[in-house]
């Protein structure tokens, strides 16, 4: 034991010789702030902005792949990318981690990317260094859940979640004629998360525009198993039930695979997101599902768009307004049999 | 971090060697030489034989790391800037994962680490904790993020020491429960926090260093004492090594183990803290999954998944060659499915790497 101490100071010794050696081999290279450039935007004639222009670096990230749609945001996106020989695409780990997420943005701002393309897993845990990235003089599009400054981000792409509940809770209205005892049913997805908030606001109020309310809601988490567990318990909590709306095409394959074990049929269901499948479903029409509400999964690939535009400072075609946008949002459309075709192509596989 | 001298090496031996490890006095302890203890005069293999020895594998495999880092990523990897991303990333989970090496080393296990984190940072942004936080001062939110984690801590404790219950099973009652409560005090949204003292002392620096790594240098310095310099860390060891010798030589063992859940409890409301800062949120979502890493870097490290063996530095070790990794592979912008392939592999390389090295270590 008496040696102790002065092996602990050695080893002690040679730890700190170490840290020494990994600071020393560090550069310290001055922070050097990227002025913000403020030149004009060049409003370039509609057709144009595709040809090459000066090289962007992206980094993008986004929550792990745990579900279809997810999955298919990351996949759009580097394919987007790569058809554009002038955008580096820098893909991150997809992570449910916030610390991590965090320090993916830390990394991509040592890089000094472009331009960052960011699909938070928690909007509001990330607006702090979304701004960092953003005083850094780094181009921020975020992508699907919002942060919760205006200064963390140049342009946000959203989907329309209150439209989709507005979208589902209309057609359900139509299908239902009038019905005013209808029970309605609603399976959300992540209940945390603001977007399921706002679905579900969105539904709520169209069902009260024509005197219907939800009976009975269940919420899961995007992905199939939880779909098939809420719904098994939500159809044991309602014997009888006229429609079901379900937020998530992903777990709806849960969802409808609890509703074959039950047997039950005496209702019609209406999905969420849009994945090919349940449109291959809609179109064959031999399942319950009668329709689904689009949330589209194009969202990552129009932010590197995007953030290429604002790099290079071109103007978004189509629109008089010389800059572009500072918010994007997109369309959530109901999908029947009679138009399914015309969605199926840009439809996700989950 | 000579860790390994004047401790049993095996569950076994701990049984016959307890007594040693039950310091009756001060000189019986600087007296006895263990086995595994270099003899003087050694050379190269003495210092193999060392703590160091013990993590030479680990310091490779990081040294190593660093050098693809270098070759890969040069212009961006071997700068402060980034050195400080990955040690603000290591912070959380390190400080985690020094709670769970005691537990551990006592034979435990806890898999409640990311739910007790998110519980307490919940209860540290709501409850009316927020808004006495900006009347009276932040510390209400820093000790109740404490309070919380030790006092779910203490339960796990309790229900395994006195209740007899498995730590497994009991610990993961407690990721459940936790997990649970978090969310409906937070009714599943995310609490932003608005205490802006709070968000400038955590989020800022100390002589161009992070806090938030202050306080993981601070909180694996105190461990590390802990562990190899006091009795409680020499319980511990008799304990994990064999739990009935260690009763017989008179180590009253629930309420030491009581105490090293009570511990991991209160590293988990440390890293709340500094997850709080880092997001500026207290989120029910927050910490998941920490429980595996936190698992990871321990056995990386070197201490025995049994119990009766165990290592902090090789703890800090196991933490900074994942973060590193996941640096390394975020820079070079290779295929996010290969990065979890590679971290499996690097798991199992490390850990024969550990064994190899630890075993011609021992041997004299």
């Amino acid at each position: 034991m008496s040696a102790r101490p002065a092996r602990f100071l050695k080893v002690a010794g040679i730890a700190g010789l170490s840290s020494l050696a990994l600071i020393a081999c560090t550069s310290n290279t001055p922070e050097a702030e990227k002025t913000s450039d403020t030149g004009a935007t060049q409003a370039v004639a509609g057709g144009k902005n595709d040809e090459p222009g000066q090289k962007v670096k992206i980094g993008f990230s986004a929550p792990a792949a745990d579900h279809g749609w997810m999955g298919a945001i990351t996949k759009a996106t580097q394919a987007e990318a790569k058809k554009f020989s002038d955008v580096e695409l820098i893909v991150a780990e997809g992570t449910n981690d916030v610390n991590l997420q965090i320090s993916q943005v830390e990394t991509f701002i040592n890089q000094k990317v472009d331009a960052i393309v960011l699909l938070p897993f928690d909007g509001a845990a990330l607006t702090a260094v979304a701004t960092k990235a953003m005083d850094a003089g780094i181009t921020v599009v975020n992508v699907d859940r919002e942060f919760g400054s205006t200064f963390a981000a140049r342009t946000t792409v959203l989907g329309d979640n209150k439209g989709m509940g507005v979208s589902a809770g209309t057609y359900i209205c139509k299908e239902l004629k009038g019905k005013t005892d209808a029970v309605v049913a609603e399976i959300a997805g992540i209940d945390s998360l603001p977007l399921t908030q706002a679905r579900s606001q969105g539904f709520k109020e169209a069902l009260a525009d024509c005197g219907l309310k939800v009976s009975n809601r269940v919420a899961a988490e995007f992905t199939v198993e939880s779909g098939e567990k809420a719904a098994a318990n939500l159809l044991q909590a309602a014997p009888k039930i006229d429609a079901i709306w379900n937020h998530d095409d992903d777990q709806g394959v849960g969802v409808m695979a609890a509703i074959k074990n039950s047997g039950r049929k005496e209702f019609f269901v209406v999905g969420g997101a849009g994945s090919a499948n349940v449109m291959r479903d809609i179109k064959a029409g031999n399942t319950l599902m009668r329709a689904t509400v689009i949330y589209p999964s194009t969202q990552g690939a129009d932010g590197v768009r995007l953030a290429r535009l604002l790099v290079q400072k071109k103007s978004l075609g189509d629109l008089v307004e010389v800059e572009v946008p500072r918010t994007v949002q997109l369309y959530a459309p109901v999908v029947t049999k009679d138009n399914v075709d015309q969605y199926l192509p840009t439809a996700f596989e989950s | 971090m000579s860790e390994e001298v004047a401790r049993p090496e095996t569950a076994t031996a701990a049984g016959d060697k307890v007594q040693d490890a039950v310091p009756a006095t001060a000189s019986t302890q600087s007296t006895t030489r263990q086995p595994g203890a270099p003899r003087n005069g050694g050379g190269a293999a003495s210092i193999l034989r060392t703590g160091l020895g013990r993590n030479v594998g680990l310091v490779v495999a990081l040294v190593l790391l660093c050098i693809v880092g270098v070759i890969t990523a040069g212009d961006t990897f071997a700068t402060s800037a980034n050195v400080l991303t990955i040690l603000r990333l290591a912070a959380v989970v390190g400080v985690v994962s020094i709670g769970m090496t005691f537990v551990i080393t006592g034979g435990g296990i806890d898999l409640s680490v990311g739910a007790m984190l998110a519980l307490a940072s919940v209860w540290a942004t709501t409850l009316a904790t927020q808004q006495m936080a900006a009347d009276y001062g932040m510390i209400f939110m820093v000790s109740t993020a404490l309070l919380v984690g030790a006092a779910c801590g203490l339960v796990n404790g309790l229900l395994i020491a006195y209740g007899k219950i498995v730590p497994f099973i009991a610990t993961l009652a407690m990721l459940a429960g936790a997990r649970g409560l978090a969310e409906i005090i937070s009714d599943r949204k995310t609490q932003i926090i608005t205490v802006n003292p709070f968000l400038d002392l955590f989020g800022g620096s100390f002589i161009g260093v992070p806090v938030l790594v202050w306080m993981f240098v601070i909180v694996a310095a105190l461990g590390w004492v802990l562990l190899n310099r006091t009795t409680f860390g020499r319980r511990t060891f008799a304990v994990g090594g064999n739990a009935e010798a260690a009763r017989l030589a008179g180590i009253k063992v629930q309420r030491h183990t009581v105490a090293l859940y009570v511990l991991a409890g209160l590293c988990c409301g440390i890293a709340a803290v500094m997850l709080m800062a880092r997001t500026t949120t207290g989120s029910s979502t927050h910490g998941q999954l920490y429980e595996l890493d936190a698992i990871a870097a321990v056995v990386i490290g070197g201490t025995l998944l049994s119990g009766g063996r165990g290592t902090i530095v090789g703890t800090v070790f196991g933490v900074l060659i994942f973060t590193t990794l996941n640096n390394v592979f975020t820079l070079n912008n290779l295929s996010i499915s290969a990065q979890s392939v590679a971290k499996g592999l690097i798991i199992v390389i490390a850990v024969l790497l550990q064994q190899r090295l630890a075993a011609r270590a021992t041997t004299p």
